[in-house]
């Protein structure tokens, strides 16, 4: 079995420099990738682990601190960090501006905070700029991303070309053209019908501010989005989408899958949470001392509902059908919240 | 007594949250109700979980059987922006608009919660029009649902002029009338969920003027096991017996759900009705799952929007 879960994940954690582990949420996606790159540091690899996803906890998960490091056996290390909206854009700010006068204006402006704060999806590309500053950096030999639900993860993957897009649009180049008669000349303009009906004037002499601070970024952002793309599109870069055997999660992860292929990227694995188990109730029973008729029917009972759960969530698995390679982790009681709980899980994969 | 008009519920991405919302728009068209389930992430989600192939945003009506129908619709921003305009500026440009998407999308982009306020927006605009007699909102997930349901005040203080602007007032009016609205929090019993589901009733209670009418904690496997057979099946586990670990799990995943509740309704403060739903593992598909499930929420759903449930508060 060449092409087995087992295999390939070793394979890709050996060998890959980016994991960019995806899927719907609940689904155990920050737990997958915590393991994952417990795994990886400890063949001897430097790993980064970083969150995208702001109400996860990939630290927490880790048994870490805020950006704590661990030193593992074989000369490993790990360390995680989480991508923080606004700190991020602050330092992607001072590093693309041409000169320090126009970061400081950029960030002295009103709307800058509100819009970097709550700028739909802004923490994908954030996300994927620190993935690239630190795989630049040299420092690292792989760097595990938990990213956001899935279909926020195919934003991710779809944020450079959109920040490129953006800067070229007409809109970035109406609401900064020179000269003060703008506002007049956009006034027969669609957007300035939308924003100005919705929004009012004042907010949309506001932004225009705002976006003439801002388009001083675009020659930096524009090469940098073009480095990250390429990145993405390499095999230096493997895309992991993690599952559970249930409905929802199981058609989320042929969608995602199909969305990849459209993009034309591959998947590389698919990680399959709570993966069945079989249940042997008679072998139980039997191995159950000193007890009475009714408990062990009530027992049974259990036994019995947790077989036919296990058996409908093998229909589930085997009905995914997909030509990637799947890795089974069956459930476990406990969450595991250490690095070496998190090591133990690897030794159940399947 | 409240009568509740408007549940919107929100919860952690992967605890059932699509399928509570569903099974308690089934429960209240069953209890009688004209009712309309919105859901917010376009995913299709909520109208498969109804028996549905996606429905637009135009409400469609889905039988449950011969006698018993819901109507479902989907949110589309751009859509409830055109329907905006049309209802509230009287100038007649926004059908000649070609490209409106596009140029809303950069607008939308670039102008915080203006997705989320034509959202929630066009989901008071349904209570206001008073069509049915519940509205049920499958929300954002935790993280996104708080500037959902905030937007109006928020937007309030931000924007002063524009139609966004003039309309906030009657939607916080029903949005922060407890007796007419309530937020309903899903979870399941496991810690991390737990301890998110904590921290997102303090926001709501917080900062938001949106009440919390209830906390269920979902998917609790139906393994209530007495202290005997526990002790029986830890012994087997230790001797290494097939399967004893696993029953044993389900078993303790079952004895933690109450406590969570309690936990959480804690959290939650007086008068919020809490309810745990077992694990629905038999199904083949989403729709059973909620079928199931409505059965489980009747009741909670008769005290939520009932004038004369709730006797025993």
């Amino acid at each position: 079995m060449s092409d087995s879960g087992r295999d390939t994940v070793e394979r890709l954690l050996a060998e890959r420099e980016v994991l960019l582990v995806c899927g719907p949420g609940g689904v155990g996606k920050t737990t997958t990738a915590a393991s994952l790159a417990v795994r990886a540091a400890s063949t001897g690899r430097r790993v980064l682990a970083i969150t995208v996803d702001p109400a996860r906890r990939l630290a927490d998960a880790l048994g870490l601190d805020g950006d704590g490091r661990v030193d593992l056996p074989g000369g490993g290390t790990l360390e995680s960090i989480m991508v923080d909206t606004r700190d991020g854009w602050d330092d992607l700010v001072w590093r693309l501006s041409p000169d320090e006068a126009s970061a400081e204006a950029l960030i002295a402006d009103p709307l800058y905070r509100n819009l970097t704060d709550r700028f739909a999806r802004s923490h994908d590309y954030l996300a994927l700029e620190a993935v690239y500053e630190r795989h630049l950096s040299g420092d690292y030999d792989l760097i595990v991303v938990d990213t956001p639900p899935a279909r926020h993860a195919l934003d991710v993957i779809d944020a450079p070309d959109r920040m490129r897009e953006f800067f070229a649009s007409r809109l970035a180049r109406l609401l900064t053209s020179p000269g003060r008669s703008r506002l007049a000349a956009l006034a027969s303009r669609g957007f300035d019908l939308v924003a100005d009906v919705i929004l009012g004037a004042r907010f949309l002499r506001d932004i225009t501010t705002f976006f003439d601070l801002f388009i001083a970024l675009e020659p930096e952002f524009v090469r940098r989005a073009g480095g990250v793309e390429r990145l993405l599109r390499s095999d230096r870069t493997a895309f992991i989408a993690v599952t559970t055997p249930e409905p929802n999660p199981m058609r989320e992860t042929r969608e995602f899958a199909t969305e990849l292929v459209a993009r034309r990227h591959t998947l590389d694995l698919v990680v399959a949470n709570r993966a069945p188990m079989p249940v042997a109730v008679d072998e139980l029973i039997d191995g159950l001392d000193k007890l009475d008729a009714q408990r062990r029917e009530s027992i049974r009972v259990v036994a019995d509902r947790l077989a036919r759960s296990a058996d409908t969530r093998r229909t589930r698995l085997t009905g995914l059908a997909l030509d990637t390679p799947v890795l089974e982790v069956p459930e476990s009681s406990i969450e595991p919240v250490t690095v070496d709980a998190l090591a133990e899980l690897s030794g159940t994969w399947r | 007594m409240a009568r509740r008009r408007l549940l919107i519920v929100t919860g952690k991405g992967g605890v059932g949250k699509t399928s509570v919302t569903a099974a308690i728009a089934i429960a209240a068209a069953r209890g009688g109700a004209k009712v309309l389930a919105c859901e917010m992430d376009g995913s299709g989600r909520l109208a498969a979980s109804l028996g549905s192939p996606p429905v637009g945003f135009e409400p469609s009506t889905i039988a449950l059987d011969d006698t018993i129908a819901v109507d479902a619709m989907s949110m589309d921003t751009e859509r409830a922006l055109r329907e905006y305009v049309r209802l509230f500026v009287k100038i007649p440009f926004a059908d000649r608009v070609g490209s409106l998407a596009r140029i809303f999308d950069y607008v939308a982009d670039a102008a915080p919660g203006v997705r989320e306020i034509l959202a929630i927006g066009k989901v008071c605009h349904e209570v206001r029009r008073d069509n049915y007699d519940l509205v049920v909102v499958d929300a954002e997930s935790t993280g996104h649902v708080v500037s959902q349901i905030d937007a109006p005040r928020a937007m309030s203080e931000f924007v002063h002029s524009g139609v966004i602007a003039e309309q906030t007032g009657w939607m916080s009016e029903i949005l922060e009338d407890a007796e007419r609205t309530g937020v309903v929090v899903v979870t399941v019993a496991e810690g991390l969920p737990v301890s998110e589901t904590g921290e997102l009733i303090d926001t709501i209670t917080g900062r938001t003027g949106v009440s919390v009418a209830s906390v269920i904690v979902n998917r609790v496997p139906e393994a209530g096991l007495d202290r005997d057979s526990v002790k029986a099946l830890t012994s087997a586990r230790d001797r290494g017996v097939p399967s004893a670990a696993a029953v044993l799990a389900a078993a303790e995943r079952a004895d933690r759900a109450s406590g969570v509740l309690g936990d959480l309704l804690g959290v939650a403060g007086d008068g919020v009705a809490g309810a745990v739903l077992p694990e629905i593992d038999f199904a083949d598909d989403e729709a059973m799952i909620a079928a199931g499930l409505a059965e489980q929420v009747e009741a909670l759903v008769a005290h939520l929007t009932n004038d004369a449930g709730g006797a025993d508060e």
